[in-house]
């Protein structure tokens, strides 16, 4: 369909009268600029709003007790009460679609007092308890050393993995750093590894803040028995956690003699629902991006419609040279159908060519001046491009059909009579 | 070549219908040169346009060189009209932003003839028309006469059946037009069927018949001594 005669035909046609086509082609051109970036600049947003929910896992939730509000067996409301080690067992064995239970205990915390020393140095950090399974729904970049293993566990080893500002608050520039000691509420622990935030933003401040130690060891150097802080549940992929949370209060509940109806004791944080609800937002706004940008696309595509009007009016009397001379009417057509094609499509791929330009400046600039919030990354998916390349040649087709139309609708004779 | 039977054709002008030939009886033998004469409303346009087929009679047979017309879609008039016909008009109806050359290979790209073997036919027409040298240049860089044998070698590109020319004189100077005449005659000469629509006699004395028309019937069809248009120029 699309010999080197007929682009030449096409070409010829366009470039009859350059500016005309260069204003109509503006407008689709404009069009779907403005579509690509309203797109990139949804997606930019979506890319800083999901960075503050950090590299957790998303299927997940957190779990943690509070005070009862209901008196149950003898026991009195307002009760304290903590989870234990045996009930993420308990989890375990119940719901084997729950990929990682990993129970976890804190201390101090987000501008707490000083609590670590390293001979002259102090500093205030969080220490967690952990098992070797949280790195895997927290995702953290081992730096040097490695991470708590379960013989660290199962041995209650006095060791711990530091964050990078733990680093500098305690060493001085270039000091090795493994196999030294910290000493951590007064317990002296082995330092094994360092790490980082993939992803450095969000609560990157305090998690670069953070000490991690083996769960069992945290308990025994605390003095927290068997008792569990809370617990970060992940399920696996073809479980929503938001489904079976209630299933899971429930054996808690039942677990640590709570009131079947008590919703209070145990409170939780719904990453999964919290992250669909964000991510639901996101999809509308996408939506919109794609409305708008449809719509402005839309009025560059009845500017061309318009145009090509125009053109096949001007040119009433070649088509009925041509016509003449032998075209059939489906050559005539498709001859103002390519044109519009064409026209569409070049101004379309210039637009889109702008819009990565600007996406690229954006980016550039998103460089130099570091982190602004909530956004992040401004970009299309190859997809969108697709997708857009889809709107431009239906959208080029359904400009030139009313003019096609029109070009064959007078008789070649009429359309010779014309002066 | 060309049969005509009772051809009737009329236009509906409102609510009266205005009846533009009544019953055209005519035949052209391979190889004539036939002038079509006749005030304006006589009906010479209409007669012309239906044996180029862009237009349709209401009533008659119409046969062109033993094919019958009628019953013609635009796609089949289409294929016909460049198979069959070279039209050649009064404004010459070049196509302004095609050079000479592409103006004249015009009909052999819709028969989907390759470039290359395009290019050589129509280049062989400008030099039959004598404009060889003037291949690249557009239409509005030629004079009237140029572009009326610009016009003539892209009739002829498609190596048609006959000729239609209507007022192919009718924008030209005399000189001029006897320059263009002397070219439709070498072009009989060789053996091509033309019919010319013309109102002016000095140019239909230049053809080999001459039929009048007059109120949609044809009152006179005499053959002539032919004046060679070179006498004049």
């Amino acid at each position: 369909m699309f010999s080197k005669d007929r682009w030449n035909e096409i070409l010829e046609a366009l470039n009859a009268n350059k500016f005309r086509t260069l204003l109509t082609a503006f407008g689709v051109f404009w069009g779907i600029l403005i579509l690509v970036l309203l797109l990139a600049l949804t997606n930019g947003l979506k890319n800083g709003v999901s960075a503050d929910f950090g590299d957790f896992a998303t299927n997940s939730m957190f779990m943690w007790s509070q005070g009862t509000s209901i008196s149950y067996k003898g026991l009195p409301k307002g009760r304290r009460f903590s989870f234990k080690l045996e009930d993420v067992e308990i989890l375990r064995e119940k719901y084997p679609e729950l990929k990682y239970i990993s129970p976890r205990n804190q201390l101090g915390g987000f501008n707490g007092a000083n609590n670590v020393t390293r001979n002259e140095k102090t500093g205030a950090f969080s220490i967690y308890g952990d098992y070797p399974e949280f790195i895997k729904q927290q995702p953290q970049d081992i730096t040097s050393g490695r991470y708590i293993s379960y013989s660290d566990i199962n041995e209650k080893r006095k060791i711990c993995v530091i964050g990078e500002d733990v680093v500098k608050g305690l060493y001085d520039n270039g000091e090795e750093v493994l196999n030294t000691y910290i000493k951590i509420n007064g317990v002296n622990f082995l330092v094994v590894g360092t790490f980082k935030n993939p992803k450095s933003s969000g609560d990157a401040e305090e998690d670069a803040n953070t000490i991690f130690v083996p769960f069992t060891t945290f308990s025994q150097a605390f003095n927290r028995g068997d008792n569990v802080g809370w617990m970060a549940i992940t399920a696996s992929e073809d479980v929503n956690i938001t489904d079976i949370k209630e299933q899971v209060f429930a054996t808690m509940r039942e677990q640590r003699s709570i009131h079947p109806d008590d919703k209070r004791a145990i409170g939780h944080f719904d990453l999964s629902e919290a992250y669909g609800r964000v991510m639901g937002l996101f999809s509308i706004l996408t939506f919109v991006g794609y409305f708008v940008g449809s719509l402005v696309l839309l009025s560059g595509v009845i500017g061309i419609s318009n145009i090509m009007l125009i053109v096949v009016k001007e040119r009433t009397k070649e088509i009925g040279v041509r016509r003449a001379l032998g075209a059939t009417p489906w050559e005539i057509k498709s001859q103002i159908l390519q044109e519009s094609l064409v026209l569409t499509i070049i101004s379309g791929m210039a637009g889109i060519a702008v819009a990565a330009g600007f996406i690229w400046v954006m980016n550039t600039i998103l460089d130099q001046v570091g982190k602004v919030d909530n956004f992040a990354n401004p970009s299309v998916n190859i997809n969108v491009i697709f997708v857009a390349l889809a709107i431009l040649i239906v959208s080029g087709l359904l400009a030139g059909f009313i003019p096609a139309s029109r070009a064959i609708q007078m008789k070649p004779i009429d359309a010779l009579r014309i002066e | 070549m060309i049969e005509i039977k009772g051809l009737h054709k009329s236009y509906q002008m409102g609510s009266n219908s205005l009846h533009v030939l009544k019953g055209i009886d005519f035949s052209v033998k391979e190889g004539e040169l036939v002038s079509i004469m006749g005030s304006s409303g006589s009906g010479k346009s209409t007669l012309l346009n239906i044996l180029g087929m862009l237009d349709e009679a209401d009533e008659g047979d119409y046969t062109l060189d033993n094919v019958p017309i009628k019953n013609l879609n635009e796609k089949i008039a289409a294929q016909y009209r460049n198979k069959f016909l070279g039209f050649i008009f009064q404004s010459f109806n070049l196509i302004n932003y095609k050079n000479a050359l592409d103006n004249v290979s015009m009909p052999l790209y819709y028969q989907g003839m390759k470039r290359a073997e395009r290019t050589d036919r129509a280049m062989h027409y400008l030099e039959k028309v004598g404009l060889a040298q003037w291949a690249t240049h557009l239409p509005s860089e030629m004079s009237g006469g140029q572009k009326q044998r610009v016009a003539i070698a892209r009739a002829l590109a498609s190596d048609p059946k006959v000729l239609l020319a209507d007022e192919p004189t009718g924008a030209l100077d005399t000189k001029t037009s006897y320059e263009v005449m002397d070219l439709i005659q070498g072009i009989n000469d060789e053996g091509k069927t033309i019919l010319i629509v013309t109102h002016e006699p000095d140019i239909a004395e230049m053809t080999k018949r001459i039929v009048n028309l007059k109120d949609g019937r044809i009152i006179d069809d005499t053959l002539v001594n032919q004046v060679k248009a070179i006498n004049h120029v």
